[in-house]
């Protein structure tokens, strides 16, 4: 590594913006530094611009304003054949007419390196990946998993900054999805490369990250490790977004250092931990992840409570679904193990439930009505 | 695991058979138009190539006794006099001209031999036949008494016969040598010359072809079919119109040559009608639609995330271009190259409108013998070897090509 590059980001995106229309920016204004190693998941629904943002680093769009440095240099106007970035496509794009050797040597001989150097290298690679015997196979002869990992070997074996993964397991069953998560990051543990990767999986970008950014409409909503992401969501996007929450709408009624207490509409009073809201008399959403929100017996004395009609049950296997409204009509959701702790329910019942205040965040005005 | 009892088993099969005949019964009509359009024609052309009853239904009796002649001297003077009843028979009848006719085909200057016999044989009475025809036919001509002649006349009159496919081979089959090559080389020029042509216009079809399809299958699709129609306009146009059009494009006084004139670049006018230039030239026009089309359906399909690995494997574009997406398009090249190879190697209109004697292809002469000189057996002979010439391309195609790497979307 480069000494004297100090503190400085290894990868950086500075006021990146992209039009392709020259009417609407696809991409608003995107800022991130990525440290070397780290593995960086962009995460966000469909068109929300972070493919853009991916290919712009690869450079096969360009950038209509801003710049990306890597290790301070400007990339912007590198031609991607000498950016040194390593790239996983959705479909694989392996080349079919060439064999998984001929694939993964492909970088290797374009590099000019010698037919022994790539043959070493190649299996090499190929033991990584544990598919020893399958060098001499087509693309087409592999399953989809196998695939996959030729994919990934071939974007890490000419050693690139730099990999891109463009949501590389979107074409793969559940299964052999969580298989290559692990996969991919035993690989990360194991060879230490930079990862940018691109997901509308948001289990898949909590399991696999060290830090994720979250996209909408163009625009980085929040870019945190996964568990301040999914704890301490800056915003009422992102607590939709990743994982489930229940909101219970109210009001500002006092600001205290990092907690606010709010006047819910219903009556009650409850305390949440500041998120970003926060002036006095302001609307504001309290939103509470279902597994936090919980029977009163099981906190005792201790948390906010708030009145519920029970509405009904799903059973899920290792814990269940409850669902309950309350008097203005909000839902609320309750995920409880599946361990008998729960009081016994009709539907109609009125019960209190009841969450700690730690586990509940006031955020932002009042999301809109969801179109359904 | 279930078995099926036997008369359940029984009842699936008669199901399933009842199925399959209805389908079937659905193709029937389609089989018979090939069979009698199609089939058919094939079978009787190459039948006809091996086949040539004319000779032994005019001569008959002769030819049965010519049969048992032992091929040397001349036949013993029974058999001529049978010969000469039958050339009487024939010319009282006026059909001694086709006999001339056909047995001038096995050896030349034959026709004008037997005609004039025939007019002394005919004017001969039942008596002086009897008395005298012998000599008469003897005195006619004296290649009547030459072996040769009687050989020809032996091998005119075989029923089944490979003559049309050694002359179709510029070959014929001498008394004494045996199979020897003829003196002038036609047809083996003439097919040398349609391949070459053929591959020339495959080539300029590739090469103009590629690239448009190329830009075509960049374009994003609404745009892409607008100016596909473009590619396909000129299949809805006439033949005879476009092939017509290059005539008023290439004549002497044409729009080529009077621009060219004209900027005063030219002196004289270039010859280029009726040249087998015209003809390539006319018949790539012709013929790229056949081979853009095939290109363009799989230029469509590749996904553009191919170029794009290779070039963030480090490839630069052009290597990139070579090694990985030429490839590819490879089974819609080898699909539009066979079809564009296949179709002009027959082609049969252009050059015949367009080529003068320069351009003429394989075609042209088969045409000219099933239409002008009624030689319908080398016409025919012509174009079974012409069959047997592409069936054999296509092999050493699929030997080394692959024919199961042809794409046609």
């Amino acid at each position: 590594m480069d000494d004297q590059a100090g503190d400085r980001p290894f990868l950086q995106f500075r006021n990146v913006k992209k039009t392709y229309d020259h009417k609407t920016l696809v991409v608003k204004d995107f800022n991130l530094d990525v440290a070397k190693g780290e593995f960086i998941t962009l995460l966000g629904p469909s068109g929300s611009g972070k493919t853009t943002c991916l290919m712009m680093l690869a450079g096969f769009e360009d950038v209509t304003s801003g710049e990306i440095l890597i290790d301070g240099r400007q990339v912007t106007s590198i031609a991607p054949y000498r950016r040194n970035i390593g790239m996983v496509f959705q479909q694989y794009a392996l080349f079919p007419h060439m064999t998984i050797r001929e694939n993964l040597g492909y970088p290797l001989k374009i590099r000019k390196q010698s037919r022994e150097q790539i043959d070493q290298q190649v299996e090499q690679y190929l033991a990584l990946i544990e598919l020893q015997h399958f060098g001499g196979r087509y693309p087409a002869q592999l399953s989809g998993g196998q695939r996959q990992r030729v994919a990934l070997a071939r974007a890490l074996i000419f050693n690139p900054d730099i990999v891109l993964m463009d949501e590389p397991l979107g074409a793969l069953d559940k299964k052999l999805r969580e298989q290559m998560q692990f996969e991919i990051k035993r690989l990360h543990d194991q060879l230490g490369f930079t990862v940018i990767y691109v997901t509308h999986d948001q289990t898949e970008a909590l399991t696999m990250s060290d830090r994720i950014a979250v996209f909408d409409q163009g625009v980085v909503q929040q870019c945190a490790p996964p568990h301040v992401l999914y704890e301490r969501p800056a915003n009422l996007f992102v607590a939709d977004f990743i994982g489930e929450s229940n909101k219970l709408r109210g009001a500002i009624e006092a600001v205290e250092a990092d907690s606010v207490r709010v006047r819910l509409e219903d009556g009650g009073l409850v305390s949440a931990l500041k998120a970003n809201c926060c002036d006095l008399g302001q609307p504001t959403t309290v939103s509470i992840r279902p597994e936090k929100l919980t029977f009163t017996e099981r906190l005792g004395d201790a948390g906010n409570r708030v009145r519920a009609r029970f509405v009904t049950s799903h059973y899920v296997g290792e814990y269940i679904r409850y669902h309950f409204e309350t008097a203005n009509g909000s839902e609320l959701v309750v995920k409880n193990m599946n361990d008998s702790s729960a009081p016994p329910l009709a539907p109609g019942d009125e019960i209190a439930l009841a969450w700690l205040p730690q586990d509940s965040q006031a955020l932002d005005g009042q999301e809109a009505p969801k179109p359904v | 695991m279930t078995i099926l009892t036997r008369a359940e088993a029984g009842q699936a099969s008669v199901s399933r058979r009842k199925k399959r005949l209805l389908a079937f019964a659905f193709v029937v009509p389609l089989l018979l138009f090939l069979l009698l359009s199609f089939v058919a024609p094939i079978a009787s052309m190459l039948w006809r190539s091996v086949y040539h009853p004319t000779v032994a239904e005019l001569i008959p009796i002769t030819l049965e006794r010519l049969g048992q002649w032992d091929g040397t001297g001349t036949p013993e003077p029974a058999t001529l006099a049978v010969f000469v009843e039958e050339l009487h028979g024939l010319a009282k009848e006026r059909r001694s001209g086709k006999l001339a006719e056909e047995l001038n085909r096995t050896q030349a200057g034959m026709s004008s031999m037997v005609k004039s016999t025939a007019r002394r044989v005919g004017r001969l009475s039942p008596e002086e036949l009897q008395q005298q025809g012998v000599q008469t036919l003897l005195d006619a001509h004296r290649n009547w008494s030459r072996t040769e002649t009687w050989l020809a006349v032996q091998r005119a009159g075989q029923v089944y016969t490979y003559n049309y496919y050694l002359t179709a081979l510029d070959l014929e089959l001498h008394p004494e040598h045996g199979i020897q090559a003829r003196d002038t080389e036609i047809y083996r020029q003439l097919y040398a010359k349609t391949l070459k042509m053929a591959l020339a216009i495959t080539a300029l079809c590739a090469l103009l072809g590629y690239p448009l399809a190329y830009y075509l299958a960049s374009l994003p699709s609404n745009r892409a079919n607008l100016l596909l129609v473009l590619v396909l306009l000129p299949f809805w146009t006439s033949l005879l119109v476009r092939t017509t059009a290059w005539i008023a494009l290439l004549q002497t006084n044409g729009v080529i040559n009077s621009f060219l004139q004209g900027i005063g670049l030219i002196a004289a006018p270039f010859e280029m009608l009726y040249t087998s230039f015209a003809t390539v030239l006319a018949m790539t026009h012709i013929l790229l639609p056949f081979m853009i089309l095939p290109l363009y359906s799989v230029m469509r399909g590749i996904d553009p995330s191919y170029l794009r690995a290779a070039l963030s494997l480090g490839a630069r574009p052009l290597p990139a271009f070579a090694r990985i997406y030429f490839p590819m398009t490879l089974p819609g090249l080898s699909a539009g190259a066979l079809l564009v190879f296949i179709i002009s190697v027959g082609y049969y209109i252009t050059p015949a409108l367009v080529g003068g004697t320069d351009g003429q292809m394989i075609s042209n002469i088969i045409a000219f013998h099933m239409q002008s000189s009624n030689n319908w057996e080398l016409a025919a002979a012509l174009g079974s070897l012409l069959l047997a010439l592409i069936l054999l391309l296509y092999w050493v195609y699929d030997r080394f090509v692959g024919a199961g790497s042809i794409k046609l979307g």
